[in-house]
């Protein structure tokens, strides 16, 4: 029974990360109706953002959140603005090709982070890294509990963000349908470059609070580009609440899975799970809320 | 002229060992074919039927992994490899296309990358049967690589001819007709279905059996190299769209342009930097040359970038706006 309750209490602060991850993604994906396979990529840079700061300037993980995100997000609206908006004008075969160049761009940050710092595995040591405390039985770790913390925060300012502000209004509308949205005098073009460096933004937050107690390397953003799929697919695609669901959802199943299966699948429960959703539930968790 | 044109090409290449008997150059020409058959196999499901795959090293592995392990466990020759390591490849592509073809577009190619995942950890984790990391080691049946040469040559010649077949048969209209709107398409009564599942199926037996070429040729697989993401299935990706999207020829073009653009990474502008670093002694230049052959992926990175950008129907595709491009310059500077 501990052994459950501690695995439930894992997953969970796991999964609302994951959610912030998802977050970004859904809305990208909602926006643009592309996936952005650069996702885990931008999550890397704004761990190694994180990793400078402190590591060189000895500045608290989660102050830097307030360097890494608005750097992320910068970096997010020049990868649209001069990347991706470009390619809806040129004419090809392919419609994925806004899905291609995301790949390419992921590969382009991930080799220009091994040039700058080698492939050497890199951690932020922080006094509270390896802190925990006791609810009964159960222990939490503090920077993982802050951390589940944070991104919770997040996605209640998002949800404001999106349903109460005008941008946010903008960009629920460009989701919903591109054309009316446009002749509503939404500047579409505009929404989606700010979509995408705030999508960037909210998974530099996950990847800043994520530093003090996991470890980095240049080619991290591959399988958190892939948890950040799977937590889409699940939660039903472009839809913000099934994201926080998802996420959810995979952080329990990577939890259990690693207590009562093998460290081992880790990587494979989150596909297995993934090909299950497609077979039993396509749509995703957007099918059961309706939001 | 233009009609003589893959005859003539065919008389050269059929020579080009006799000729240049200098065993790199050879060996270039060898992964050149290989990579006609996998970019062959790409351009079916990804150029003419329109389901980009970023799961080719799934395919690819299957058929290097089936051919090694035959000779491995059984002790039979790899060579058998090339016919059943094409069936295998089907064999995981049917189950996968059954229920990833649900999917559409960008998430049937993510769907594809995850079975790429899924692939790469099998073959990791099931040591008794794969020997995980350490990988499988077989004999070289030859020693020249003219023997290689030509059976390459005859694969790649083999898939663009297949190909080329296919695609003049009503096969390669429905395989069109999905790509072009799949709704029109299932609204004239094609189970589009079905021959997203057929077009699959030939491309995951070209890239079988140009993985199970690849084990017998290489001698050594593991998992990192035969299931790599950035080395096979990006790679592949690259092939097509570099020579040209849903043309014939585009994978042989891209399959050139890609290996030769691999060569000139991995060693440093063809050893221009470590001459340079030689010539002048200067240290700063001996650094460069061994970052740059290290930058391989960025380089592919850079490219993918670049191509999609200013050529997204690739070198066959935009063959003529690239002409008039190239002339209207030639012209504008002439006048001036």
């Amino acid at each position: 029974m501990e052994v459950f309750l501690q695995t439930l209490v894992a997953g969970i602060l796991k999964g609302g990360l994951y959610g912030l991850i998802g977050i970004g993604m859904s809305l990208i994906m909602g926006v643009m109706g592309i996936i952005n396979l650069a996702h885990g990529q931008l999550m890397m840079v704004a761990m190694y953002v994180t990793f400078v700061l402190s590591h060189y300037l000895g500045i608290d993980p989660y102050i830097s959140l307030f360097v890494s995100m608005p750097a992320l997000f910068f970096l997010g609206v020049v990868i649209q603005k001069y990347t991706l908006n470009p390619l809806m004008e040129v004419d090809s075969i392919l419609p994925e090709n806004q899905v291609l160049m995301t790949v390419g761009i992921g590969m382009v940050l991930t080799e220009i982070a091994r040039f700058i710092f080698t492939s050497d595995y890199k951690s932020v040591q922080t006094n509270y890294s390896d802190a925990t405390f006791y609810l009964g039985e159960i222990s939490f770790s503090v920077a993982l509990v802050i951390a589940f913390c944070i991104a919770i925060g997040f996605t209640l300012f998002m949800f404001w963000f999106l349903l109460k502000t005008d941008i946010g209004r903008s960009i629920r509308a460009t989701a919903q349908d591109k054309d009316a949205a446009l002749l509503m005098g939404v500047n579409s073009k505009r929404i989606t470059v700010i979509t995408f460096g705030l999508g960037s933004a909210l998974v530099a937050a996950a990847g800043t609070v994520l530093m003090p107690i996991y470890y980095l390397f240049p080619d991290i953003g591959g399988p958190f580009t892939r948890k950040a799929f799977v937590i889409t697919i699940l939660g039903g695609l472009g839809s913000t609440v099934g994201a926080i669901f998802g996420g959810l959802t995979l952080g329990l199943a990577e939890a259990f899975g690693a207590t009562y299966i093998g460290m081992a699948y880790d990587d494979m429960i989150g596909l297995l799970i993934f090909i299950l959703v497609l077979l039993f539930l396509p749509g995703g968790f957007k099918r059961l809320t309706k939001i | 002229m233009k009609k003589f044109m893959p005859l003539i090409l065919l008389i050269i290449l059929i020579i080009f060992p006799l000729v240049i008997q200098n065993a790199y150059y050879q060996h270039l020409m060898i992964l050149v074919f290989i990579w006609v058959a996998i970019g062959s196999g790409w351009n079916v499901i990804a150029g003419f039927t329109g389901q980009v795959s970023f799961g080719d090293a799934a395919f690819f592995g299957t058929g290097a992994y089936t051919a090694g392990l035959l000779a491995h466990h059984f002790q039979i020759s790899a060579w058998w490899g090339m016919a059943f390591g094409g069936i295998m490849a089907m064999a995981v592509a049917f189950p996968f296309g059954w229920i990833c073809f649900r999917l559409r577009g960008a998430y049937f190619a993510l769907a594809s990358l995850a079975l790429n995942e899924v692939c790469r950890h099998i073959a990791t984790i099931a040591e008794p049967l794969t020997q995980g990391m350490v990988g499988i080691l077989i004999m070289p049946t030859f020693v020249s690589k003219i023997p290689y040469y030509y059976i390459a040559f005859v694969l790649a010649v083999i898939s663009v001819v297949f190909v080329q077949v296919v695609m003049q048969s009503k096969w390669g209209y429905y395989f069109l007709s999905i790509r072009e709107d799949q709704d029109a398409a299932e609204s004239l009564g094609i189970d589009t279905h079905r021959y997203k599942m057929v077009s699959l199926n030939i491309a995951a037996f070209l890239t079988g059996m140009a993985g199970a070429l690849f084990m017998n040729y290489m001698g050594f697989i593991d998992p990192e190299v035969v299931f790599s993401l950035h080395d096979i299935s990006i790679m592949a990706i690259l092939v097509g769209i570099v020579g040209g999207v849903g043309t014939i020829y585009g994978p042989a073009v891209g399959a050139f342009v890609m290996v030769g653009v691999h060569e000139f990474f991995r060693t440093g502008f063809f050893g221009f930097f470590k001459g340079m670093a030689a010539l002048t002694g200067s240290d700063f230049l001996n650094v460069a040359a061994k970052y740059i052959s290290h930058a391989h992926v960025l380089g592919f990175g850079i490219l993918v970038v670049l191509v999609i950008l200013y050529l997204p129907n690739g070198i066959v595709g935009d063959w003529n706006k690239l002409i008039g491009r190239f002339f209207s310059i030639t012209k504008k500077e002439a006048a001036t």
